[in-house]
């Protein structure tokens, strides 16, 4: 991990306030790892967590929903503009001792992280991916060209199937669950993944100012005591979350 | 070249820049950053003589240039401290504060014997802790509580002791006063300020124990006053902190009447601000032609 001064090379709207932004890095980065993004002026104080949507050529991708002024902030950086990045911070999937066959889950901006994920996965993964509606589809052409197979779930069944995406998946086909997206959501997958004997393991968002450890702003209680969010995860096995 | 050595409270700081309680954990996961030995020292965690896993519900929110916390002193406990983090601590080649709270007076006493025991450089006593056996009032309100507290335990402690003013004090100069009678070797403030944060659509305070401490840059004139105040009042040293984000800021600390400074939530904003600051304090005094940061201390 390290801070810098990162250069813009593109950032721009591709779906209902959802953002593409691709800064210059150079470093390796797991799936699963988020940067603190900040501007350069002041206009807000803390940087903003933000996971990593894709990685290649010595760039980084994030998808990021404008929710607040930061992220709003952040909307309005053209190319060639710079920010201030540091990361990659946290554990990300552990996808090197995976065997069989991986289900990814995703719901609204929770899918955003699941990309490079599915990439490192290749063809081993299903992607299992729900919105509230059409419009707030995204991302979906990229995940099939890496994915074995994606299924897209709307609320409204505006565009693919209709329902919760937690309802379309056939869990005892599957070896491991990785997911991200609402918590409710990923209550209802932990818990089948429970019943049917499937491992799992979720990627947590918090609430964190410092993004490496040691604000403890971002806790989550775990069978072995509080742990940290940005540090210990954002990624937990189910196993370990209470 | 500028000199930056701080001598205070019978210590060599190699420059006046500490970084701040809780906003620095026990320096290892800075020190995957930078060398952590460049700084003048670090005041550890938040102790308290056992181990807390702090407080429910939101523990942060930011506010236009700061930020509220309400993490409740969750640490590992003295006795976790001196057996896992002090001797890597003591590895980097700086100054080593405990930050010690507690509350009640026999917290104190069993954290200060056990680490009057270890090789650890400066006890920073945080006296903003609720004092159960008052009500809950904290000890460092009432310039009298705090002068007893300080008092009794100077004379068991043998450390150097900084006391960690709140910026809650009824009187901030009387404060300093008692504890400089108390004993105390230095003071540092401004702790966070008490604030409040309400959520109008759940219609509740947005932090489970509904208060929470304010830090940050809009907390910073208000931290230079407490500071001049302080450092009028007494003789030993002061250490400022509350908002620092520049070296610019150092300086007026400095000029308010600071011996040392502390970063806190300025590490949270870009990891690496003490390393510009220590450089660009260098930078600043050259350019001035400051030759030692006597020249300007307390000149306001």
């Amino acid at each position: 991990m390290k801070v810098v001064k990162s250069r813009i090379r593109e950032n721009i709207k591709i779906s209902n306030r959802i953002h593409r932004l691709t800064c210059e890095f150079t470093g390796d980065i797991k799936p699963g790892q988020f940067f603190m993004l900040k501007t350069l002026d002041n206009s807000f104080l803390l940087p903003r967590p933000i996971s990593v949507n894709d990685s290649c050529d010595n760039t980084v991708t994030f998808l990021y929903r404008t929710e607040g002024k930061g992220t709003t902030k952040i909307s309005t950086l053209r190319e060639d503009d710079e920010l201030q990045l540091f990361g990659p911070l946290g554990n990300g999937f552990a996808i090197d001792s995976l065997d069989g066959k991986t289900a990814v889950v995703g719901g609204g901006i929770g899918i955003a992280p699941l990309l490079y994920l599915v990439k490192a996965l290749g063809k081993k993964a299903d992607v299992y991916l729900g919105f509230k509606d059409s419009e707030n589809v995204y991302l979906v052409e990229e995940f099939r060209k890496y994915a074995d197979k994606t299924i897209v779930v709307t609320e409204d069944g505006s565009d693919g199937e209709k329902g919760f995406v937690t309802d379309f998946i056939s869990y005892k086909e599957y070896e491991t669950v990785m997911t991200c997206g609402p918590e409710i959501m990923m209550n209802k997958i932990v818990k089948n993944c429970l019943e049917n004997n499937v491992k799992c393991y979720v990627s947590l968002e918090r609430r964190m100012a410092c993004g490496m450890g040691v604000c403890l702003g971002c806790t989550v209680e775990t069978k072995s005591g509080n742990k940290r969010a940005c540090k210990d995860g954002p990624v937990f096995s189910s196993e370990e979350l209470i | 070249m500028a000199n930056l050595k701080i001598n205070a409270m019978g210590l060599e700081f190699k420059n006046p820049v500490l970084t701040a309680s809780g906003t620095y954990g026990f320096g290892e996961e800075f020190s995957e950053i930078y060398d952590v030995s460049i700084l003048g020292g670090i005041c550890s965690k938040g102790l308290t003589l056992n181990g807390r896993s702090g407080n429910t519900g939101i523990r942060l929110w930011e506010t236009p240039m700061g930020l509220m916390n309400s993490i409740g002193l969750q640490n590992p406990g003295v006795d976790s401290f001196i057996k896992h983090e002090l001797p890597r601590m003591k590895s980097y080649n700086t100054i080593i504060a405990a930050n010690l709270g507690g509350h009640c007076d026999e917290d104190y006493y069993e954290g200060i014997y056990k680490l009057n025991e270890t090789d650890v450089d400066l006890i920073e006593l945080n006296i903003s802790c609720p004092n159960v056996k008052s009500g809950g009032m904290a000890f460092g309100i009432k310039s009298s509580v705090a002068y007893d507290i300080v008092s009794k335990l100077r004379k068991i402690c043998k450390k150097p002791l900084m006391v960690k003013l709140s910026p809650n004090a009824e009187n901030i100069s009387e404060m300093a006063i008692a504890c400089e009678a108390a004993g105390a070797d230095g003071i540092s403030l401004i702790n966070t300020l008490q604030a409040l944060a309400i959520d109008i659509k759940k219609r509740r305070a947005v932090f489970d124990n509904i208060y929470a401490g304010l830090s940050g840059p809009c907390v910073k004139p208000i931290a230079l006053r407490m500071v001049r105040d302080a450092a009028k009042s007494v003789k030993i040293p002061v250490c400022g902190l509350g908002g620092i984000m520049s070296a610019d800021d150092v300086i007026e600390f400095i000029m308010a009447g600071a011996t040392l400074v502390q970063i806190g939530t300025g590490n949270f904003i870009k990891p690496d601000t003490a390393v510009d600051i220590i450089n660009n304090l260098s930078e600043y005094m050259d350019k001035e032609g400051i030759k030692s940061l006597d020249e300007i201390r307390g000149i306001i």
